[in-house]
Formats: C-alpha cells, structure tokens, sequence
C-alpha cells in the first residue's frame, strides 16, 4: 500500500504529525504498536511549545490551557510547582510559582489510592495555603472496590462520569467556604463534558491533578487526536508494529510489519516518531544504545559507567540517549543522512518532554508540505 | 542467546509492567463486576496459576477474547492468550448443553436446515423463545440467524462448480458455517466478484466450522479435532500453491493465529496462503494485476466497523481500502469498539445485558454517523448491530457484487 507519509509510532509525535499533514491533503498512514507516553501523561506539556499546536488540538476538540510562549505553573501531585507550558483543560495554571487560592478542599474518591493526598495537604501548606482532605463516596464506587484492578483512575472514571451531578452533591456537602477543590484526574475519560460539567456544577475553582497511571485526560486526548486523523481520511494501523526496512542509497525504500506481513508499505517520505526506551524506539543490549527499525546512529556516552548517575533523582545520562539528525531532522546512519527519513519526538537525543516532542514534530510537518 | 531471550516467557507474560492499560481498553470490564480483567486475569494471575493452579479462577470465563487488551498493550503481552490458555489448561467446569449447542455451528446447521422454514419461524415464536430462554438460558431478546434451505455448498454443487472449469487462475474459498448455514448470497456474492476477475472458485475437499466458538465455549478438545483436519484440507490445496480465501474475519483470525497459538496446531506450512477476500483483491487490484469497473450509477454513504479480530489482525485498510475504490462511496470509518455480540456470548441469557452494554458506544456512533448503511466483515457483528440499531449491515464483498458492473469487469480482466 502506497502513501505520501508512513509515520512510526502513534504518540503524541506521530499523531501531531499525522493530523497536521492529513488536514493539509498529505495521506498519511501511522503504525502504532500499543499505546504510548500520552496514557502515562501528566496532562501537562513541559518545554518550549509550538503556537500552531493549539489550534490544530481545538479543531480536534482538545482545549489547551495556558500560552506556548510563556512559562505557567502547576501543582504536581507531589505538592511541588512544576513549570510548565501547556495543559489538558484538566489543569489549572498559575502565573507564578503559586496556587491562587485562600482555602483548599482536597477530594479524593473513598478506596483510591493512586492519589497521594498528603503531600499535596504537605505543599500546600508550605505555601501557607489551609487546606483539608476529605474523601467521598458514592453507591457505584461501592461494586468498583469488590474488583482490585478497578479501583485505578479509569475504572472510576467509567462509573463517574455519568453520574456527575452526584458527585457535585457530594462535593457539595464538603465544602466550607474553600475557594479551590483539588480532585484527582478521574473524570472525562471519552470527552471533557464531564470535567466541564463539575466545574460548573460546582461553587468553587476545580483543579484536577494527576495521579498514578494511566492518565484519563491523556488517553481521552489520545483518542480524540486518533479520531480526527481517521475522521479527515489518515489510515491508523493499530497494534501493528514496524518489523524491518531496507534503506539503500541513502533511501528508506519500504516498510515491512508485522501484521502485514509480505504485503509492504511504501511512501514518498517516513518519519519516526518511535519514542525513547519506554516506547521500545529505543533499545539497549549490555554494550550499546541502539535503534531498532532502522539502525541509525545514536548519541549516548561511550563508557557503560557513564550511562547512569549515582544519584537516584539526578537526570540518568542515558535518558538523553536518542538518534542523531541533521538539522533538517533527517537521521543520520553511518555518518550520512537518510533523505526521505525524518525524526521527531523523544526518540531525538537530549531533553524529552512533550514541548521538544511537539517542536520538532512542527519542524518536520513543514518540510514535508513545503 | 542474548539475556532477553534467555529471559523470554509465554505469551510474553514477563514482559507486564502493570500499567492497567489493558484494563482501561477491556469492554467487559466496566459491564461486569465479577470479571476480575485482563491484568489480574492474565499476567498476574499467571504468576499465581504457575505456582499453584488452584489459584485459577472461573470468572476468567468472562472474557469476550475480543484481542483489544492485545492490541493496546505498550509492552507486546498477549494478554488474552494468557487467559484463553488459562482456561483450556485449569478450567474444571464443563460446557452446558446450551454451551455445547450454541458452539457447535456446523452440527446444528446440518440438523436443522432441511427443515430451515420450519425450524425459522419456530424459533422466532414467541414461544419458543420463552422456552429457549427459560430451558436453555439462550436470550429471549435475540433474533436467532436464519437457516437458510438450501446451504451455500449444494448451491455451489449445482449451479457453479462447473463453470468454474473456464478459469484458469482458482482459488480456494473457506465459507465458513454462516455462509454455508444462514446467509449463501454472501458465498454466491464472493463467486459473482471471482469470476468478474476471471479467477474461479474451488471448494475444499472437507471443511470443517473453525472452531472459535467452540474454543470460546471450553470445548478446546473438538476445536482442536477440527482444526486438524481443516489444517490437512488447506495443507494439500496451499502446496498446490492455490491461495485459501475466507470471507469471515474471525475464522481468518482463528485458523491462522488462534491454531498455532492456543490449539497448538502447526499451520506453518499454509498460515501465509490464507487470506481475507478483501486483502487479496486489493492486492491483485492495487498491484494492477486484476481491474475493478464500478457502475456510475452506484451511490453510497457506508459506515465501517472494525470487527475486533480484524482490528487484532490488522487487515481492516484492506477492506476500507476496497470500498474507498468505489467513486460513488463516501466512507465513514467507526471508532474502535467492541459489538458486544463476540460471537457466542451474546447470546447466553447471563451476558445478554452486559453485550448490550458493551455495544452501546458502537450503536451510539452508528446513529450519529448518519449512514445508508454499515459495513463489516463479521457474521457475528452483523447480527448484533442489525439487532440492535435496526441499520442494515453488509459485508464488504457484498457491497463489491453491488457496486461493480460485472459484465464490463469481465471484459477488463479478459
Ligand atoms: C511514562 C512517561 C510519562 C511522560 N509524561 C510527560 C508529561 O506529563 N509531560 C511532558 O511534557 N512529557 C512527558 N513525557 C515525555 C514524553 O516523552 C513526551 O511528552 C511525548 O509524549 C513523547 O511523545 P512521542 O510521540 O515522541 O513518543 P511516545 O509517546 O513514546 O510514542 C511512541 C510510539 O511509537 C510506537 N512504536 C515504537 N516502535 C514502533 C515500531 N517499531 N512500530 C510501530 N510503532 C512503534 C510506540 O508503541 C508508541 O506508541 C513522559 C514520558 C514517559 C515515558
Ligand atoms: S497493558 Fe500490558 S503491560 Fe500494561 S498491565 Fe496490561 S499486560 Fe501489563
Ligand atoms: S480479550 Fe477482550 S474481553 Fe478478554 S480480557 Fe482482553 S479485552 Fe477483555
């Protein structure tokens, strides 16, 4: 099958990407082998964002909160300030290293643990903010604890969301006089009515802050971005995996997968947007850091005991590992560039957040529609 | 050996970084409280099942092996292996009666079709499905599939094996019980398209129901005896170098993925001859080795569904592909959902609420979709969705015999 654009990988990279090429008249095919950072995502975009990220994402229907070109500040689950660039509706921001509130009510569903309350409480009060942390309950949550597995934040957000208004009234009957009410991200799992629909049910400011994964506000951004690439007529190849390829005169020539088997995909151009190690774009054996599809170079120190730093919560060199380009974004294999090959996202070496992801994926989207 | 092989484990079990998404993507989840999901049920009930098998427990009965849990998880588990071959290896109860009729697709339909009008109108009796539903605990709600009178391989005996003589390139179809039971114009429908592309049809010596339902209704041992013998009747016409063609999704998926891994039947020698109908046409289109002409006058608004086991194997762009090839089609992909029907489970009086619970997102972007019709490559589907939202559903081949002008596609692959 034949198409202008293969993209590999179906993160916020490749989708970006894809959406951004597709609405522009470019056919576009993404091979996604299960699912990506974007479920693992704090609903917020760290580094420096692209502007045309925002209205792509609102055609979508995904509201971003904040401004690409000026640092705003989140409350992290941790209870620390993060600054950041962008957020998911979901997340309120700051303009400065403080949450504007004067008393705080801290929710959390009665039974979840993914939610670590007090160190929110803890920062908090570091701010000099009084807050207290309560829980609710609902009947529906009652038969969700009955399971293990299902009291994680997308099991209740199956059994929330539709009952919203009860959720309101519990709220409702905590407050005393807060201004803020912090709630973990278990609401709006298939669309942000839900989150919107609490916030104007409710008489106070409502922050949703992240917990453990996966991210409902990540994945109901996933499968929204998915939609509108399939809905403006870009091929979405789902839990298929990019296997092998032939590059030859410095030209990716086709891409076999492993669903597809011998039936191979060609294009005009490819981009890889495969993601670093979490992903599986990137690959490690004893002695190297390597890249698994095509074999390109990859940056990373040479000496194994360079990879890693003592210090548990210092940055680990080998993070920063990824495939080296030109600075067209074209990945470099023995020392040459591949021409009709692109990369973006944190499969690129250096820093990995969704801002860096979303710049070069822009980067790309405007050499391929020239 | 390097250290990740060394280290490598069943179904890629070991590979669980206990993310929960596979959880999050599992219909039956959130319709069924007993259902412990894929996470609990598969990789870490494994862990547990190896040490002790005591430990399985018979709510992994719950599951649709559907194949979403698969198809979403980052680290490559195949989850609902893990569970399918939990069942089939520690399972301690047996199929019920009800189980055993249900599953066993060709047997039933040899029994019953002779008396197809009869057996059809006393199954849609009111009646009868109060007794169905009370005795047998099959769904009062359900519209059982027709049996049609004549069955698709004596109509392919009298009316189209011979003039399948004058082509010279053949290929081999495996009908499946529905077409062969419960709807031959789909099996008359694949001829008709064939032979417009000057390729004739074969059938195959002996064939035999797939087997998913049977797998999915604990009957591992029978499904294993069919799959022997269909594996020996595809064996012989694959090294004659013939490809194998199926018009159903699910006995595609079955006998080339389900065999090797949970039947343990070896199909190596033939896993790559056996093609869904619509992958070999696009392909012998696209290739520019077979042409299409479409009738002007064809004009449609379709909304495909994505079956999950064609979602699982992969081979949806073909069928989207071909529809996309009709210049009068305006195509609406669906979202990625489950029916809810997988195949036998809905039809069970225990499931009949929690299918259609399941289904509900589907039958949700099918209104909204404002379609003439549905497209879909599944018997099971089809039933479900024509139960449900009252939309006709079509077969992607089906609407190909509609939309071509098969007189003049004749003449252009002459
Ligand atoms: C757990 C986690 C949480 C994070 N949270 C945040 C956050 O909150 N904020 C922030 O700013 N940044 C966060 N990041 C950083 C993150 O890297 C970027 O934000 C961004 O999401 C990366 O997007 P990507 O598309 O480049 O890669 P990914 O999202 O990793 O996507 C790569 C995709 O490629 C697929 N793939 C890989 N190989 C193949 C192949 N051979 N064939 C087919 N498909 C393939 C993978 O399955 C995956 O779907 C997080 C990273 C991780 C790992
Ligand atoms: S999605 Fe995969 S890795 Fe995550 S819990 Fe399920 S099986 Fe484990
Ligand atoms: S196969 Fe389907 S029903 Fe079974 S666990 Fe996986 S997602 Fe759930």
């Amino acid at each position: 099958m034949k198409f202008q654009v293969i993209i590999i990988g179906g993160g916020l990279a490749g989708l970006t990407a894809g959406l951004s090429l597709q609405k522009k008249g470019v056919s576009c095919a993404i091979i996604s082998s299960g699912e990506n950072a974007l479920h693992f995502s704090s609903g917020s975009f760290s580094g420096e964002c692209p502007e045309e990220v925002v209205p792509l994402f609102a055609e979508a229907g995904v509201v971003l909160n904040g401004d690409p070109s000026k640092d705003s500040w989140r409350l992290t689950p941790s209870g620390s300030m993060q600054k950041v660039r962008l957020a998911f509706e979901d997340v309120t921001l700051y303009p400065s290293e403080k949450v504007k509130a004067s008393k705080v009510l801290i929710a959390n569903p009665e039974g979840f643990i993914d939610f670590p309350t007090a160190f929110i409480a803890d920062g908090l009060s570091q701010q000099g903010i009084p807050c207290k942390v309560k829980s609710f309950s609902l009947p529906c949550l009652k038969t969700l604890r009955e399971s293990p597995s299902e009291m994680r934040s997308v099991g209740i957000a199956k059994k929330l969301d539709c009952r919203i208004n009860e959720v309101a009234g519990a709220i409702h009957k905590l407050l005393d006089g807060e201004d803020l009410v912090i709630l973990p991200q278990v609401f709006g799992l298939t669309s942000p009515e839900p989150v919107r629909a609490l916030r104007d049910a409710v008489p106070a400011e409502i922050s949703f802050i992240g917990n453990m994964p996966p991210s409902v506000p990540g994945i109901r951004v996933q499968m929204q971005l998915k939609k509108a690439f399939e809905r403006a007529g870009g091929t979405f190849l789902m839990g298929d995996t990019a296997l092998s390829t032939e590059i030859s005169e410095g030209t990716v020539r086709f891409i076999r997968t492993k669903n597809l088997d011998s039936h191979i995909l060609t294009a005009d151009n490819y981009l890889l947007a495969s993601g670093s190690f979490f992903s599986k774009g990137l690959s490690s054996t004893m002695e190297k850091i390597y890249e698994p599809l095509f074999g390109l170079d990859v940056d990373y120190p040479a000496e194994r005991t360079q990879w890693y730093s003592e210090n548990v919560f210092a940055p680990q060199p080998y993070m920063a590992a990824g495939v080296v380009t030109d600075a067209d974004l074209h990945p470099m294999k023995d020392g040459k560039p591949v021409t009709n090959l692109f990369a973006a996202g944190s499969i690129l070496a250096g820093e990995k957040n969704a801002g860096m992801a979303l710049t070069s994926t822009f980067k790309v989207v405007k050499k391929i529609a020239l | 050996m390097t250290l990740q092989e060394m280290t490598g484990s069943a179904h890629n079990f070991e590979e669980c970084m206990k993310c929960t998404v596979c959880t999050a993507y599992c219909p039956v989840v959130p319709v069924n409280p007993r259902y412990p999901g894929p996470k609990q049920a598969g990789p870490d009930g494994e862990r547990l099942r190896l040490k002790d098998p005591e430990f399985f427990d018979e709510a992994l009965k719950y599951c649709l092996n559907c194949k979403r849990c698969e198809v979403v998880c980052p680290s490559g588990v195949n989850v609902a292996d893990i569970i399918q071959e939990a069942r089939i290896r520690y399972s301690k109860s047996k199929p019920k009666l009800r189980d055993r009729i249900l599953a066993s697709t060709d047997f039933m339909g040899t029994m019953v079709r002779p008396f197809a009008p009869v057996v059809n109108g006393v199954l849609s009796l009111g009646i009868t499905k109060s007794v169905m539903d009370g005795v047998l605990a099959v769904d009062k709600h359900r519209t059982f599939p027709k049996y049609s009178f004549e069955g698709f391989e004596s109509w392919f005996k009298h009316n189209a094996e011979a003039s399948q003589k004058q082509y010279k390139e053949k290929v081999a179809y495996f009908h499946g019980c529905y077409v062969n039971y419960n709807f031959p114009q789909l099996g008359k429908d694949f001829v008709k398209v064939m032979n417009a592309m000057g390729i004739g049809v074969e059938l195959l010596d002996k064939e035999k129901c797939c087997g998913v339902a049977m797998i999915s209704n604990g009957m591992s041992e029978a499904a294993r005896k069919n799959a022997l013998s269909n594996s020996a009747s595809i064996s012989k016409v694959a090294a004659s170098g013939m490809r194998i063609l199926a018009t159903s999704s699910t006995c595609t998926f079955t006998m080339r993925d389900e065999y090797p891994e949970l039947l343990k039947v070896d199909n190596s020698a033939w896993r790559n001859s056996l093609l869904l109908a619509t992958r070999f046409i696009y392909e012998a289109v696209s290739s520019g080795r077979k042409k299409l002409v479409f009738r002007d006058s064809y004009k449609a608004r379709i909304a495909y569904h994505t079956p999950c086991h064609l979602e699982k194997l992969g081979w949806g762009i073909f069928s989207t592909g071909l529809i996309k090839m009709i210049p009068g089609v305006e195509l609406i992909p669906l979202d990625s959902n489950c029916c809810g029907i997988a195949g036998t489970y809905g039809f069970k009086k225990e499931n009949y609420e929690a299918s259609q619970a399941i289904g509900k997102a589907l039958f949700d972007d099918i209104a909204s979709a404002g379609a003439d019709f549905v497209a879909c490559d599944c018997e099971t589907c089809k039933w479900q969705i024509e139960m449900s939202t009252g939309n006709k559903v079509l077969h992607p081949i089906t609407v190909l015999a509609e939309a071509l002008d098969l007189d003049l596609t004749a003449e252009a692959n002459k």
